[in-house]
């Protein structure tokens, strides 16, 4: 096989692609401009880390099974760890992104990358959503029968049946993280191909 | 717009400023333990919620009369269930976003006849019993005027009704099979057989709890747990969840509409409340695409609170 044919190759000319993309220096940098310094910064990786926290903890429920936490002190405290990634998932997220807002995070040719961010939360809303659902307790009862009717509404409903706890099963544990994983993963990388948007440049035609 | 002129809202200007060391891989670990070690935190002082589900034998037991009374409501076919429409039946348009009828035209993808599914199957489900197999011929034998005399002559009778160690009293002597069937059932839901039957509707193993969930929610005995629980629709119960946890306070928005008018009168509140969070949903995500709004960042001067120490040095060079 001649050189020519090697650089013909798919492999090769996706690898050359990606790193033409994203080189090693800007995947995994070890400097970033100095205006990147405040605390909103934080709440990126906590929502990254939080959505550690949660996959780790929704795995180890899915090992005894749905049932498992209602008659087990220790199924219980693993899904009080669940709950509360969740939640600080959830906290974090909404931080970064109403912080995104104000930073105009979208500039540069960055709308990709906010727009991966908004569908990013609206599939969590969704995979949280359907938690509550296959609970298999009173809150599933109730959550399960009173969004039945907004979603029945727009005629989803005839296909994504809220009051069929398989269904909405396999959605939280599958499809919906499946989802969410794949656009936090595109989100980053995303960040990292663009870099972090810089501050406003301050003159006298902005003020006006 | 000419090429060069400066769209703030849209384009950056090449950063030509400093760099400082950035870890990325340490600054992840640590957020990640911090994270881990809030959750443990939380988790051990607060725990989480399990109330436990309402079975219909509990509900039977607990209300025997409101279960009647629901049950009674699928056989003549006026409960919410019944008169739904689209996705469980034709028996209305239900809720209309404008001119569209999104539901109605979807379908009826989840059918169920109320008479049957809640009412004469389980029933028939049932071993065979001289005074129930007799009713449940009498009733499938019947002309459809004859069903609806013995319905009207058991409505008329509802009010008066009451059960006493799970007998509903007095019986309705014109109305056919209707008292038989209803104690029947009234017997068979406070022994849990209802559950069962209800329960495996699609075979020894089911996931789908439709038919229970909707049997339940026709009665007054869930809603008025929920009440307690402070998850009625007028108490934010979208976003709540039992016990004093915070729920999913991520739905504060959609929750909101519930609580104003038009949506909180509306007929067609539902349709109406996720049209307009569909409709704001698409703005967010929009937001770089639209003049204007785009521009609120800038114009509320926010940035200047995030980007603090940057503008410090600016200015002060």
């Amino acid at each position: 096989m001649s050189y020519v044919d090697i650089e013909r190759q798919w492999t090769t000319r996706l690898r050359q692609r990606l790193v033409r993309l994203l080189p090693p220096d800007r995947l995994l940098p070890d400097t970033q401009p100095t205006y990147v310094s405040s605390w909103i910064y934080v709440f990126g990786v906590t929502t990254v880390a939080a959505l550690m926290v949660v996959i780790a903890t929704g795995c180890v429920l899915a090992i005894r099974g749905p049932q498992w936490w209602h008659g087990s002190s220790v199924g219980l405290f693993v899904n009080s760890l669940h709950l509360w990634s969740v939640e600080i998932f959830f906290f974090s997220m909404v931080v970064h992104l109403w912080g995104k807002f104000f930073m105009a995070a979208w500039r540069g040719g960055r709308a990709l990358t906010w727009m991966t961010g908004v569908v990013t939360f609206l599939t969590s809303i969704a995979a949280a959503f359907t938690g509550y659902l296959c609970q298999s307790n009173f809150d599933s009862q109730w959550i399960s029968t009173q969004a039945k009717d907004g979603i029945n509404a727009t005629g989803a409903g005839a296909y994504w049946n809220v009051l069929n706890m398989g269904q909405m099963l396999m959605w939280h544990i599958v499809l919906l993280p499946i989802a969410a994983v794949a656009l936090t993963a595109l989100h980053v990388l995303l960040v990292r191909v663009k870099g972090v948007v810089p501050p406003f440049a301050e003159t006298t035609e902005m003020r006006s | 717009m000419s090429r060069s002129r400066v769209r703030p809202d849209v384009d950056v200007e090449p950063w030509h400023g400093g760099y400082s060391p950035y870890d990325i891989l340490k600054e992840g670990a640590i957020a990640l333990l911090v994270v881990a070690v809030l959750t443990v935190l939380l988790a051990i002082v607060f725990g989480s919620p399990d109330v436990p589900s309402i079975t219909i034998k509990s509900w039977s037991n607990a209300a025997p009369l409101d279960f009647t009374q629901d049950a009674f409501s699928q056989l003549n076919q006026t409960s919410e269930t019944a008169t739904y429409g689209a996705p469980y039946n034709h028996a209305s348009v239900g809720q209309e976003l404008g001119p569209l009828s999104l539901a109605k035209w979807v379908g009826v993808k989840i059918p169920i006849n109320t008479v049957k599914a809640y009412v004469v199957d389980p029933l028939r489900s049932l071993p065979p019993q001289p005074g129930l197999t007799a009713a449940l011929h009498a009733w499938s034998s019947a002309s459809s005027s004859g069903r609806s005399a013995w319905l009207k002559h058991y409505g008329a009778a509802n009010a008066r009704l009451h059960v006493v160690d799970g007998t509903i009293e007095p019986v309705v002597t014109s109305a056919g099979p209707v008292p038989v069937m209803m104690q029947s059932l009234l017997s068979m839901a406070r022994s849990g057989a209802l559950d069962e039957a209800l329960g495996n509707e699609n075979g020894f193993y089911d996931t789908d709890y439709t038919l229970p969930l909707l049997f339940l929610e026709d009665g007054n005995y869930l809603d008025a747990q929920a009440v307690r629980q402070h998850l009625d629709g007028d108490q934010w119960g979208m976003m709540n969840e039992t016990g004093n946890y915070p729920g999913q306070a991520w739905l504060w928005l959609y929750t909101f509409w519930y609580q104003v008018s038009p949506f909180n009168s509306s007929g067609n509140g539902d349709v109406l409340v996720w049209a307009l969070m569909m409709l704001l949903s698409l703005l967010l995500l929009l937001v770089p695409f639209i003049p204007g709004l785009r521009s609120i960042p800038r114009l509320s001067r926010v940035y200047r609170l995030i980007w603090r120490e940057h503008y410090r040095g600016v200015e002060r060079p």
